[in-house]
């Protein structure tokens, strides 16, 4: 057991002089299972029937799995419980952890437990061993000529470089480049255009501005996005989800640039949040302040989706709309500026901030 | 063909060349022969199979993440015979009623299938889920005690790495996997996630294209991280893992100080067959409980949430806990974000979310390399602090964890908010404060208790353990009995070095020629000395030697006084 000693490197610096002395490794106590010949057989008929105990759940899940219907299931409290489920689940884990409880206990009433001392090694190579490798890399460099002949590793580090750019390039397609043009039709722009319906969600119906509720949220969408499926509806609905509003004509403060914005009261903000895009869906009534449920950025829809409190940098975009010949809700041009999180080449100087006219 | 001439009757090849056998169990010796002859196992036993482990409960927290590790391994690969990686759009027509006719993903329909039509597949899956959070969580439990007991020190600084190599890959492991699913929740995570890597500055919304494939969400990104979930980051891990036990077998495992343990030794028990048997059935009682957590206890039902869908959260979104205090540190932090020219720069999102995360990895990293600096100690420790002997160590600890646990509470606001109805706003700005008051405040107390803790351990070494017993002596006066205590533990209180801060040392000396050795500037031996000036000195021989003599005489003076000489007649037992 103990390995080679000699070569064990005292400590560099000289260790002060121990207080109280080591007395070395405690005098082994027997256990009541050493000294005990009931115990010891108690402890050994335990640990077979723990062993015993697994393999009868083993089967009995077996038996569960193949007997019981994966239906079937009962009320606890207001808790479903599925009994195939719990009941395979219980009786497998149950089977596991009578070999680990069993070999543990093994372990501590029936393996001697005498402690025992094993020395430390020298980590370091020895200096010899040092040495002879110093010496054999010197040998190999000479003999591969890289020494006298420089450019060979100069080169060879340079074809290595560069051969490993194709291979990064391939990278260069994981997805379409985000360059203005490509920015403008993907991430700057939704749905929204002059003349679209806004319809509820869901249900796709067209709204009349006289069936808005007074200080309520009604959630919308562009009425073309039921055309949509798969992948290019959910990023179209990324961005184009909306919320209605209709606030006391009164309360709400409309700049003048957004006085056409919206329809007596009736107001229409986009549903993205600012921060990292969540539906921002919490609103509260008395104070016209809706709250975003992740990050709780709060914005003022009473004063153009001004940001009051949390980390959002900007307004909620603001989506201008109007009224058709027959009293529908209509958008009137897509929103003004991109919707959703920042990133980094998105012009927000047009954004709106308190205090704009 | 050419035949040989002769045969000789002694040539070699008759001799039985086989070495002779490594003396195993009868049954098994034809078939370990034969490994060994082509493996040399033999060699590979007589250094492994006695190897001695020490014993203790915080040697556990290593084994637990690397069970469940191993469990997530297992459940994983049932996982993936059923679960379909794919985004496209299918009409659900499954079992559970309440999801019927509804469109989703097919990554979201096969997750409803494992949950609800595979036998076991909701088990395996509740077991998978459970398993990944018991494995971030004993990685995080014991990096601690490796930093609160010096593990981390030479050699082991390169383990140290391995170790924060492995946590921030369990994370980014345990992120992936919960994203799979596709459910309201997860999706919600993977629009943070999206809206976390457009804040990066300049190159944020080419990451963002990258990643998705283009816009948010797409159809690339979930088998995009299904690859990173089953193949990349666990093919990391196993790698990392090998390397780290390798390296716990080379280096041999730390030991607590106490008797007989030196700092060129190592007591504890064999690995076979006793740690065989223990951390073998250690294996199994990791797998058992995570498999009856499985059946007993729900987590992520996701049939609950209903599919992703971009207009729509639940209130009280919580990401799993490992991504708390991120989550935590993106709400608090004030909406700081610049409009320059046509660019937007958002730190609100950038510093807490990337920023922090490199930082908490980046200073975890760096710390064992600081530290030696701060000491000028290069000597190999193999022997534990214990944590009160490294006072600023410790505090420098319990301060981080104030701050990652008070960043992981803002990370629950809403969820404070209702709870103890208080005011989201008014917690929120406290916690503004609290993430830099509080770690200090934490640092200043541990590093008192640390001391107080030091102060107690001479007390016990120069006195003795309280005995419990009041003794009145003759003039009416009580006090306490102490008993000594044993060498064993005396030692172990003791045993302890106490470094000297570094002092300043010009690098050169008065005539401009470089010393050797030295090198220490103010600013260092200032550091050096805020990190290890703070002490309680221990007990010398000679004062351990004076306080048992002072012991001794009270003892005499009691000793001859007749009435007294039995002086636990009239004790009280002050014990409860």
């Amino acid at each position: 057991m103990s390995l080679d000693t000699t070569r064990h490197a005292p400590d560099p610096a000289p260790r002060e002089v121990a207080p109280i002395p080591d007395p070395g490794v405690e005098e082994h106590l027997p256990r009541y299972t050493d000294t005990d010949e009931r115990a010891g057989r108690r402890a050994y008929r335990q640990i077979v029937a723990l062993y015993g105990l697994s393999p009868l759940l083993a089967i009995a899940a077996i038996v569960v799995y193949f007997a019981v219907p994966t239906t079937l299931s009962f009320e606890l409290g207001s808790e479903t419980i599925r009994v195939h489920h719990a009941l395979f689940g219980l009786l497998v884990g149950l089977a596991i952890l009578c070999i680990g409880v069993g070999s543990v206990h093994w372990a501590k009433t029936v393996m001697a437990d005498t402690e025992v001392v094993e020395e430390r090694h020298e980590l370091a190579s020895s200096p010899q061993d040092r040495e002879i490798v110093a010496e054999q890399f010197a040998a190999g460099t000479e003999e591969s000529g890289i020494g006298r002949r420089k450019l060979l590793g100069v080169s060879l580090a340079g074809a290595l470089g560069t051969v490993a750019l194709p291979p990064l390039v391939m990278l260069a397609d994981m997805g379409p480049w985000p360059i203005a043009s490509t920015r403008k039709e993907t991430i700057e722009k939704t749905l929204w255009a002059e003349g679209v319906y806004l319809v509820t969600d869901v249900t796709y119906r067209r709204i009349r501005a006289s069936e808005v509720p007074l200080n309520e949220l009604v959630n919308a969408q562009p009425e073309n996005l039921q055309d949509l499926h798969g992948a290019e509806f959910q990023q179209a609905k990324a961005k184009a989800s909306i919320i209605i509003v209709r606030m006391d004509p009164n309360r709400i403060q409309v700049p003048e640039s957004r006085r056409d914005w919206n329809v007596g009261g009736i107001q229409c903000y986009s549903k993205i949040c600012t921060h990292v895009g969540c539906p921002v869906n919490l609103f509260e009534r008395q104070t016209g302040h809706l709250l975003c449920p992740c990050h709780q950025s709060t914005f003022d829809l009473g004063n153009s989706g001004v940001v009051i409190f949390g980390p959002a940098g900007r307004s909620l975009p603001q989506l201008p709309i109007t009224t058709d010949q027959d009293g529908y809700l209509v958008a009137r041009s897509d929103f003004t500026v991109p919707v959703g999180p920042s990133y980094f080449e998105r012009d927000s100087t047009g954004d709106y901030e308190e205090g704009d006219r | 063909m050419a035949k040989p001439a002769a045969t000789s009757a002694d040539a070699p090849v008759l001799d039985d060349l086989r070495p002779p056998a490594p003396s195993p169990g009868r049954g098994a010796a034809k078939p370990l022969r034969w490994l060994d002859d082509r493996l040399g196992l033999a060699r590979v036993g007589r250094a492994g199979l006695r190897k001695v482990f020490p014993d203790h409960w915080s040697f556990l927290l290593g084994e637990i993440a690397l069970y469940s590790f191993i469990v997530l391994l297992l459940t994983g690969v049932f996982l993936t015979i059923w679960f379909k990686p794919s985004m496209a759009e299918v009409e659900y027509q499954g079992s559970y009623q309440l999801l019927r006719g509804i469109p989703m993903s097919e990554a979201y329909m096969s997750t409803l299938d494992i949950s609800f039509d595979v036998r076991g597949g909701l088990l395996v899956r509740q077991v998978h889920h459970w398993a990944a959070i018991l494995f971030v969580a004993a990685a995080a439990v014991h990096m601690l005690r490796v930093f609160f007991t010096g593990a981390f020190r030479k050699p082991r600084e390169i383990n140290w790495l391995i170790g924060i190599g492995l946590f921030s890959m369990a994370t980014v492991e345990g992120f992936a996997g919960y994203s799979l699913p596709d459910d309201l929740l997860s999706g919600t995570g993977l629009r943070f996630v999206d809206g976390l890597i457009r804040s990066i500055p300049l190159i944020g919304t080419w990451a963002e294209f990258f990643v998705f494939g283009g816009e948010f969400p797409g159809t690339l990104v979930i088998p995009r991280l299904y690859m990173v979930h089953i193949l990349l980051v666990p093919g990391l891990l196993l790698g990392l893992i090998a390397a780290h036990i390798g390296l716990v077998t080379y280096h041999k495992h730390t030991q607590y100080p106490g008797p007989g343990r030196t700092n060129g030794n190592v007591v504890g028990y064999p690995l076979f067959p006793v740690y065989m048997a223990k951390a073998g059935g250690f294996f199994f009682i990791v797998f058992g409980v995570t498999v009856l957590m499985g059946a007993t206890m729900q987590i992520n039902p996701v049939w609950m949430y209903g599919p992703y869908n971009p207009s729509q959260v639940t209130a009280g979104s919580q990401p799993d806990w490992y991504m708390g205090w991120v989550e935590g540190a993106i709400r608090i932090i004030p909406n700081w974000e610049w409009h320059v020219g046509g660019t937007t720069w958002s730190w609100q999102i950038f510093l807490p979310g990337v920023g922090l995360m490199g930082l908490l990895f980046t200073g975890l990293a760096l710390y064992p390399f600081v530290e030696a600096w701060i000491t000028g100690d290069r000597r190999e420790h193999h022997i534990l602090d214990r944590p009160r002997n490294a006072p600023t160590r410790t505090a420098l600890g319990v301060a981080g964890i104030t701050c990652y646990g008070l960043f992981w509470l803002a990370g629950g606001n809403d969820i404070l908010a209702t709870h103890f109805h208080l005011s989201l706003n008014a917690i929120t700005v406290f916690m503004r404060v609290a993430v830099f008051v509080g770690p200090v405040l934490a640092f200043l107390a541990t590093r008192r208790i640390c001391l107080s803790l030091q102060r107690r351990d001479a007390e016990r070494v120069l006195h003795g353990a309280e005995s419990g017993v009041i003794v009145r002596d003759p003039q009416g006066g009580y006090s306490e009995a102490h008993e000594p205590i044993s060498q064993e533990e005396g030692f172990t209180l003791t045993q302890h070095d106490q470094p000297l801060p570094l002092e300043e040392s010009p690098a050169t000396d008065e005539r401009g020629v470089r010393r050797r050795g030295a090198g220490v500037t103010g600013f260092r031996a200032r550091l050096s000395r805020w990190f290890l000036g703070t002490r309680i000195p221990k007990p010398t021989r000679g004062e351990i030697e004076a306080a048992h003599e002072h012991a001794g005489q009270i003892e005499a003076a009691h000793e001859p006084d007749a009435a007294a000489s039995d002086h636990r007649d009239d004790a009280v037992d002050a014990r409860p």
